[in-house]
């Protein structure tokens, strides 16, 4: 930093190239080449495992593979009670995130006082974006499925994910209530509506487009996390499906499914098995996410 | 007004307090104020729990064991010849693919982030930009899948089979370090874009390329922004569990061959939580002594990388 405090020390950075000006641009088109090829890189071995995946999987993507439980048979095996789990799973999360995420957003933004306490808040939620998500599931199985004593059931995974992604919903829907202009919230106070109802009435409806892409996201986000809900207790039998509803009953997930599969030494589960499950859970990130932007366009185009 | 004798009004009843004493709005704001506190209590019940947990592990076992002993072998009777208890292995594993990783994603995601900062044309840019959220979007267990799948068996054959085994840490490092390219690129993008235009025009008023402003200029200038990018995504490559608990193996081994199977500390509790860990047994223990490791490790990196942009904040404000 000290070198670019100066013209002078900016100077004497910048000037060193003094080689002739065709080998200079001949090295400049080199330079940026070679970061565009960087940047290609992580997108070509993204795209390189979706065909890998695709290729492997596509074939097992029959109704069966839906309709059945997993079986030690690899060509019976199906993602019956990853599906169910999964869904239940996501309710519950939803549930249980939305209002107190944008609860949390709502106080920190248009209520809390600015002193210690608050900032202390908002550095904690920081630093619980970045635990790592096996620590939560620690989290689960000591608090909820022991010290609580829910057991190793929906409630305790559910629980699990909702605090992991309940700081990402805050951080959202924080940014979308202050991307909100200030006049609205004035304006309603000056009418006479108290703050909760200029929140409520004025400034949730214009914020609630951001409040909902960043809540999509969180869940889908929670769609694919394998660990926590391992930790907390996760199947993959057929006894996580006798009631999937049931919060104190043993549940599955798509994720465990396919970490199940893949464990397996068998090709026709390794590898076939687990493409197609994977293949399952990217169409339905896909939908979450396409769903999450549509939103995101729609409400932006009625502004 | 013809009349000029006072008009007698009564004293009117108006009052500026209001009317009500408003306690719906006093309860949704303890509502709301509880909904934030969650954040704290989880904290809170981290702590505890590692700490509950952790601390009945090192109640059997001593400490400087575990911090200085060899061999990981939590299982079985803690009398017994074969139990051990030194944490070093899973720590170098864990280091191992960090670095690893860490060595893939510097590189990438800088570039990436020069490119996208200082030459996209906004088209590109709104392409390749939505393409990196894809790709931090993707569950690691699929990353895992891949790793296992595609990267080690052609790890082994441009190596030899012989030294690379079918579980080995370079495979799961260059996975994870992939994971986490969007996070080094995003981030880093953030610091470069945040750099004064007054410092390009400089530079290019001194004659200076494109490529020796960013490398000399642009690159120093939003280093601390820069640096803490790299170190929250190390927290991430530490903290990362499917990827390695699928690809690295299940062996604890102290070493820093990449080609070998390890074991990190993440892929440990996944591990021995799957096995017959009941609690209140010495391994079931074990497991929050490694959390307790594992998240002073990855809190410490966050706050160090929150205070880095933190001061970095004020360069420019």
């Amino acid at each position: 930093m000290s070198v670019l405090s100066t013209p002078a020390g900016i100077a004497r950075a910048a000037v060193l190239d003094l080689s002739a000006p065709r080998a200079r641009l001949r090295r400049e088109r080199l330079f940026q080449a070679v970061l565009l090829g960087a940047t290609l890189i992580a997108l070509v071995v993204m795209l390189s495992l979706l065909f890998d995946v695709l290729g492997d999987g596509a074939g097992r993507i029959r109704t069966e593979f839906f309709t059945n439980y997993t079986s030690r048979r690899a060509e019976d095996t199906g993602i019956r009670t990853g599906l169910t789990g999964s869904l239940s799973l996501m309710v519950l999360v939803a549930g249980m995130t939305f209002p107190i995420g944008v609860g949390a957003g709502i106080y920190l933004e248009v209520f809390a006082p600015d002193n210690r306490f608050t900032r202390f808040m908002q550095v904690n939620i920081a630093n619980l974006a970045g635990v790592p998500s096996v620590v939560y599931g620690l989290l689960a199985a000591a608090m909820f499925v022991y010290i609580l004593n829910f057991g190793r059931t929906l409630i305790s995974g559910a629980l699990a994910l909702t605090l992991l992604i309940l700081p990402v919903i805050i951080v959202a829907s924080r940014e979308a209530i202050r991307a909100v202009p200030p006049s609205i919230f004035n304006g309603a106070l000056a009418l006479g509506a108290t703050p909760w109802q200029a929140t409520r009435k004025q400034v949730l409806p214009v914020a609630m487009p951001g409040v909902l892409t960043g809540t999509i996201l969180a869940l889908s986000r929670a769609v694919g996390e394998t660990a926590p809900i391992l930790v907390a207790g996760a199947v993959f039998s057929r006894r996580a499906d006798n009631a999937p509803w049931d919060i104190l009953e043993a549940f599955g997930a798509l994720p465990v499914q396919v970490y199940d599969f893949i464990k397996r030494p068998q090709a026709e589960f390794q590898i076939e098995a687990a493409a197609a499950g994977i293949i399952v859970m990217l169409a339905v990130l896909l939908t979450m996410n396409s769903g999450a932007i549509i939103l995101r366009n729609r409400y932006a185009r009625q502004r | 007004m013809t009349t000029l004798s006072p008009v007698v009004t009564p004293a009117p009843d108006v009052s500026l307090a209001p009317r009500s004493n408003r306690y719906g709005e006093r309860l949704i704001l303890a509502v709301l104020w509880t909904f934030a506190a969650v954040s704290i209590a989880t904290t809170l019940a981290i702590v505890f729990v590692l700490l509950e947990e952790g601390v009945k592990f090192f109640g059997n076992v001593s400490i400087v064991e575990f911090l200085t002993d060899t061999e990981w072998r939590p299982f079985g009777d803690p009398l017994s010849e074969g139990f051990r208890i030194g944490v070093l292995p899973l720590v170098s594993g864990t280091l191992l693919v960090t670095v690893i990783a860490l060595s893939v994603a510097v590189p990438l995601g800088l570039a990436s982030a020069a490119y996208l900062s200082e030459y996209a044309p906004a088209r590109v840019r709104g392409v390749l930009k939505p393409m990196l959220e894809v790709l931090a979007g993707i569950p690691t267990v699929v990353l895992g899948y891949f790793a296992l799948t595609l990267v080690t068996p052609a790890l082994r054959t441009i190596f030899s089979p012989e030294r690379i085994s079918i579980f080995n840490a370079l495979s799961a490092g260059l996975v994870v370090g992939i994971m986490i390219i969007p996070t080094v690129a995003s981030l880093s993008e953030d610091a470069l874009r945040a750099v004064p235009d007054g410092l390009r025009a400089a530079s290019y008023g001194m004659g200076a390329t494109k490529s020796v402003t960013i490398r000399r200029v642009l690159f120093p200038a939003a280093l601390s922004g820069i640096v803490s990018a790299v170190i929250l995504a190390m927290g991430r490559a530490i903290g990362e569990t499917m990827i390695v608990a699928v690809a690295a193996g299940n062996l604890p081994t102290l070493t820093v061959n990449p080609g070998s199977q390890i074991q990190t500390m993440t892929g440990y509790i996944v591990q021995a939580v799957g096995g017959e860990a009941s609690r209140g047994s010495l391994t079931y223990n074990s497991i929050f002594a490694i959390g307790i490791v594992l998240f002073l490790m990855t809190f410490a990196l966050n706050i160090i990388a929150n205070r880095i942009v933190r001061r970095f904040r004020e360069a420019y404000e």
